[in-house]
Parts: C-alpha cells; structure tokens; sequence
C-alpha cells in the first residue's frame, strides 16, 4: 500500500498521458481510448481517495466509480458508433480530412 | 516505494504511452486493454473489489473488444506512411505538460497531509447490492435508461443507410417491378426436383 500522494501522481500522469493522445493523434479511434485513459485515471482518483480517506462506511467513493465505469461503457459505445457513421461517408477516420460537413 | 505497486504503475503508464503512439491500431487497443487490466489490479490493492472485477468485466471485456471491432470495421486502405499525429503536436503535448505540473504540484505540495493506511471496512458485495437498492436507485435506474438509449442510439447510428433518395419518394433509384418477378435475380439451387 503506497502512500496516498503516489496514487494521485500516478492519475495525473495516466490522465495527462490520456490527454496528450486524444489532443495529438489523428485517428479518431485513438482520440476514444484516449478519452477511456482519462475516465480511468477519474477512476484511479476517486478510488484511492475512498481507500485514504477515513470515513469507514464512505460508500459513495465506490457508487461513483461503479457508475463512471457504467456511463463510459455507453459513452464509447455511442462514440465507436459515430466513428462508423463519419467513417462510412467520409471513407476515412483521419480527423485532419474531416474539417466540414460534406467529404 | 511497494514493489506491487511500482509494478503496476510502471505496467499502467507504459502501456498507456504505447497506446497513445503506437501506429498499428490494434496494438493500440490492446495496449490499452493492458492498461485496463493493470488498473484493475491497482484497485484491488486498494480494497476495492468489486470496482477492480467490474473494471475488468466493462473495460476488457466490452470496451476494448469494441475498439478492435471498430477498427477492424473502419480499416480503409491506409497508406502507413503517414505521421500518426497531427500537424500542431507540439501543442497538444505542451498543454499535457502543463496539465500535468499543475495537478503534480499541487499534490506534491500537500503530501504530507495525507494519512497512512489504516484497515478499512472493506464493503461486500451484499452492501453495495442494499445501497444501490436503496439509496441509489434513482441513479439505477437513470444509468440502465441511459444503457437502453445508448444501445439503440449506437444501433441506429451505426446500420448501413437506407437509399439515399429524398425523403417522400421511396425507391426512385431501383427499377420497378414487373410482374412475375421478385426482387431477388439470383438463382438460389434448390435440394430436391420435383
């Protein structure tokens, strides 16, 4: 069990990690699982505030992750869905040659 | 410094960065599936059971296995010469950096007002089930809502679209019917002549 300052550097560093890749990469899939990577560093937060934070029935540190994991499962669901969508009429996910609302 | 613990972190961030600059697309996803897996295993270090079995069910088990599927559905004829970012990087890793000094910061500051590990009722799976039956059904209920939309949302989104005529004339691009005939031109063999 490492101290509490480590889990919270570790999450910033995943969620800048994720944030690098969903602002810098050109393939609009890559952009999701970034946008996953920074969900989960959330995670990893609010986790490991639940662990250290003295309160021993503190529920609701659980109940958020559980639903965080819930809404990012739909989210990338709708998301990889749009990402068919755009791909089938603009015949590429490069998101540098979609920049208008016709191919 | 915990060995399990720098374990992880280090499984944790470096198949986060392959994921994020890998060119091969299904590298990627499955790098990230290894971040997934390495998370899991940071929340059972931390006591939290059910979240680190969820994770791996929701994010290993749907997401990342939905990430191959749509790349291998979105896969054109990439020409792999390209560079795999785009033309203003500097930037986007700029504002990481600074992203990242600025939550680093505050938490190295305030270091020291963190207590240590103290045993912690770890709560069962009976709890989380009565808590979610009773003081969180509203949220429940609005998620599994929220699962239905999303599922038929992403079905819609995704099927192939219908003709791609105006909207008021139904099939004005097919030829019409004649009689005696079904839309159907191949012949399918049939098992058994009369």
């Amino acid at each position: 069990m490492a101290p509490l300052y480590q889990y919270l550097l570790l999450s910033a560093l995943l969620f800048a990690i994720g944030f690098a890749g969903a602002v810098t990469r050109r393939n609009a899939i890559i952009v999701l699982i970034g946008i996953e990577l920074m969900l989960n560093a959330a995670n990893l937060n609010f986790i490991a505030f639940w662990r250290f934070g003295g309160n021993q029935e503190a529920i609701p540190g659980i109940m958020f992750v559980i639903f965080s994991i819930a809404i990012a499962a739909a989210e990338a669901a709708v998301g990889l869905a749009l990402i068919i969508a755009v791909y089938r009429r603009f015949k590429t996910t490069n998101l540098d040659r979609i920049n208008s609302l016709e191919p | 410094m915990e060995l399990s613990f720098v374990i992880l972190a280090v499984l944790v961030l470096v198949s986060a960065v392959a994921a994020m600059t890998l060119r091969n697309l299904i590298h990627c996803a499955l790098s990230a599936a290894l971040t997934f897996v390495g998370l899991a295993g940071l929340y059972l270090q931390l006591n939290a059971q059910f979240v680190g079995f969820a994770q791996i069910l929701v994010y290993v088990g749907a997401i990342a296995i939905l990430i191959v599927f749509a790349i291998l559905l979105t896969r054109g004829t990439e020409p792999s010469g390209d560079r795999i970012a785009s033309s203003s990087w500097w930037g986007g890793i700029a504002c990481a950096l600074g992203v990242f000094g600025v939550l680093g910061a505050a938490i190295l500051s305030a270091r020291h007002l963190g207590r240590d590990s103290y045993t912690v009722a770890v709560p069962t799976v009976k709890q989380i089930g009565m808590e979610l039956m009773t003081s969180y059904v509203l949220p429940l209920q609005i998620v599994g809502l929220l699962l239905t939309v999303a599922m038929i949302g992403a079905v819609v989104l995704a099927l192939p679209a219908a003709s791609p005529s105006q909207p008021g004339s139904a099939s004005s691009d097919e030829t019409p019917l004649h009689d005696g005939e079904t839309g159907n031109t191949e012949t399918i063999p049939m098992g058994g002549q009369h």
